[in-house]
């Protein structure tokens, strides 16, 4: 069984949001980056197919070197091999597409990508990406159980849950519940040497079209302090939800 | 040339979403002098449409068939799309859309923007705003094709009446298949669920224990509200994780917030930021939340929020 589990980079979830060049980049400076959550729950659960079916798990990436940190983490969590496109993307079409050359390159089974990315929020990658492919996607996939070449599936829904099955091939949208918080791998020492024998391969983009431009970016308008009510005022604070903010 | 909305219902009856994308629509449809179209699915009761400006709904019978089906939902609309020659397709933040919206994308070879907060600021090409970074920030985005398929934040552009007549056409359900099939649905019909509810009640750590959530419950319940939790509480297992929210959970984007013992860790902020008022109840004064907050309260919240339940009741009656 081949796994496809498809990452993303980006800054870790504590950083500072700055722009640069007349607010048309995202500022890097001092900013610490990490797998995309939504990705890491998905290629955790890639690890225990690997693990309990012997799986071959490669994971990729769409960007520049400056990508390369975390795909070594990713073959030092234990995927067993690393592809980087080699292009700054532009847009989450043009993610997808050049994801949709790989998997027309390799047959895979099971292909991962996260419900969105923590940076840009598109939640658009997998879905294109399933469709140009012509395979069925599940978003924000919660569970996920091989049965031969079936699969069960959980998705989570407004207020609730929805069971499905399919038949491989499929592309999903990892979110937590598919693994836990506590399940998330650290790699160990083992580990971090044995990625540095794995291969991390290198390859052009097939295509380079875009379907929409980042024009510019803007932080939201700083707000007032907040009203302090006293905490005996009851009273005091229904009556400014109620007729101030005019939300009771 | 139209303008084309994705009408959702819950058992026939139209959601809030359904109201807000067709409130947008119609907005953008006058800027273009444009037809706005509705595509709705077993909708029972299209009329209130009517108030909302559409020109059309097209209902779609699906028969036997109830369950939402991404890929015969997304084909359907498709040809309704190419059939109007559709420039711009607006569909909401649901769970549902949000799932249909990629795909529907690449079936009608559109530009596909989400989280969209605001108009477009500019037609030919489409400009939009929409928030990214988790509403840490926001960016303008264009359109580089001739139809733009957009997803609109919920309650960012609220709800807006424009009466007119409207008629009502039926259409086919697309017989498209794919090997996903729903089996069953395990659906939570006594609450109200984060994404439709405006307010929502959320507890942090510092009520110290699961066995303590009645007070979160019995507030949700006096206010009508759906019940969350911080990314400590569901990692604890104090809560289920469809509660969590924020960066890696769940985005709120709720009339009311109501924070309790919960300190606002930068993740949390950035998923409940597009709620428009933020409460705080803390015994922390530092705690971080209240500099993000409108209106807070330093204090215990085992003694703060059963008087505000007791106030509450008393007021409803």
């Amino acid at each position: 069984m081949n796994i496809l589990v498809c990452i993303s980079n980006v800054p870790d979830t504590t950083s500072k949001i700055n722009f640069k060049e007349n607010n048309t980049a995202f500022d890097t400076q001092g900013v610490q980056f990490i797998i995309n959550p939504n990705d890491e729950f998905g290629l955790t659960r890639a690890i225990w197919l690997q693990q309990k079916l012997g799986a071959k798990v490669t994971v990729v990436t769409v960007g520049d070197l400056s990508c390369e940190p975390i795909l070594k983490k990713c073959l030092a969590i234990g995927a067993d091999k690393a592809i980087r496109i080699d292009v700054k993307p532009q847009d989450g079409l043009q993610v997808a597409s050049c994801l949709a050359s790989i998997c027309k390159k390799t047959e895979y089974d099971l292909v991962i990508t996260g419900r969105e990315s923590i940076d840009y929020n598109g939640g658009m990658v997998g879905g294109i990406l399933a469709a140009q492919l012509k395979i069925p996607y599940l978003a924000n996939c919660i569970q996920l159980e091989l049965e031969g070449s079936n699969i069960n599936l959980q998705r989570e829904i407004d207020g609730g849950k929805e069971n499905l099955t399919a038949s491989l091939p499929i592309v999903i949208g990892a979110q937590k519940g598919l693994v836990e918080e506590k399940d998330l791998i650290i790699p160990n020492m083992r580990g971090i040497m044995q990625a540095r024998q794995k291969p991390l391969e290198i390859v052009a983009p097939e295509t380079t079209i875009c379907y929409s431009l980042v024009q510019n970016f803007e932080k939201p308008e700083e707000k007032g302090p907040v009203k302090l009510v006293d905490a005996e005022d009851i009273d005091g604070l229904i009556d400014l939800l109620e007729n101030e903010a005019k939300v009771l | 040339m139209a303008v084309i909305v994705f009408i959702e219902s819950q058992e026939g009856v139209i959601k809030k979403a359904g109201l807000e994308v067709a409130s947008y629509g119609r907005s953008i449809a006058d800027a273009q002098g444009l037809k706005l179209i509705g595509v709705g699915f077993n909708i029972k009761d299209p009329l209130v449409l009517e108030l909302y400006g559409l020109d059309q709904l097209c209902n779609i019978d699906t028969q036997e068939d109830s369950f939402f089906d991404v890929e015969r939902y997304s084909s359907s609309i498709a040809k309704i799309v190419e059939k109007e020659n559709a420039s711009i397709v607006v569909i909401s933040a649901s769970a549902d859309a949000r799932y249909l919206g990629p795909i529907l994308s690449v079936k009608v070879d559109a530009a596909y923007v989400s989280n969209v907060v605001e108009l477009p600021s500019q037609y030919g090409p489409l400009k939009v705003k929409r928030s990214c970074f988790t509403n840490k920030a926001f960016n303008e985005t264009q359109s580089e094709k001739k139809c733009t398929l957009i997803s609109l934040s919920s309650n960012s552009f609220g709800l807006k009446e424009k009466s007119g007549t409207m008629k009502v056409t039926s259409e086919t359900y697309s017989d498209s298949q794919s090997s996903l099939k729903v089996s069953s649905l395990d659906k939570i019909t006594d609450k109200v669920s984060i994404a439709d509810a405006d307010i929502v009640v959320s507890g942090g750590r510092g009520l110290k224990g699961p066995e303590n959530w009645h007070l979160i419950e019995d507030l949700a319940e006096v206010l009508g509200a759906a019940t969350a939790c911080s990314k400590p509480v569901s990692d604890m297992g104090w809560r289920s994780h469809s509660e969590h929210v924020g960066q890696t959970g769940k985005p709120v984007a709720s009339n009311l917030y109501i924070a309790i013992g919960v300190s606002g860790a930068i993740q949390h902020l950035a998923g409940i930021n597009s709620s428009k008022i933020k409460v705080v109840i803390n015994n922390d004064p530092e705690a971080p939340f209240f500099k993000a907050a409108d209106y807070g309260i330093v204090g215990d919240a085992f003694e703060v929020i059963p008087k505000l339940i007791e106030k509450l009741k008393a007021r409803n009656l």
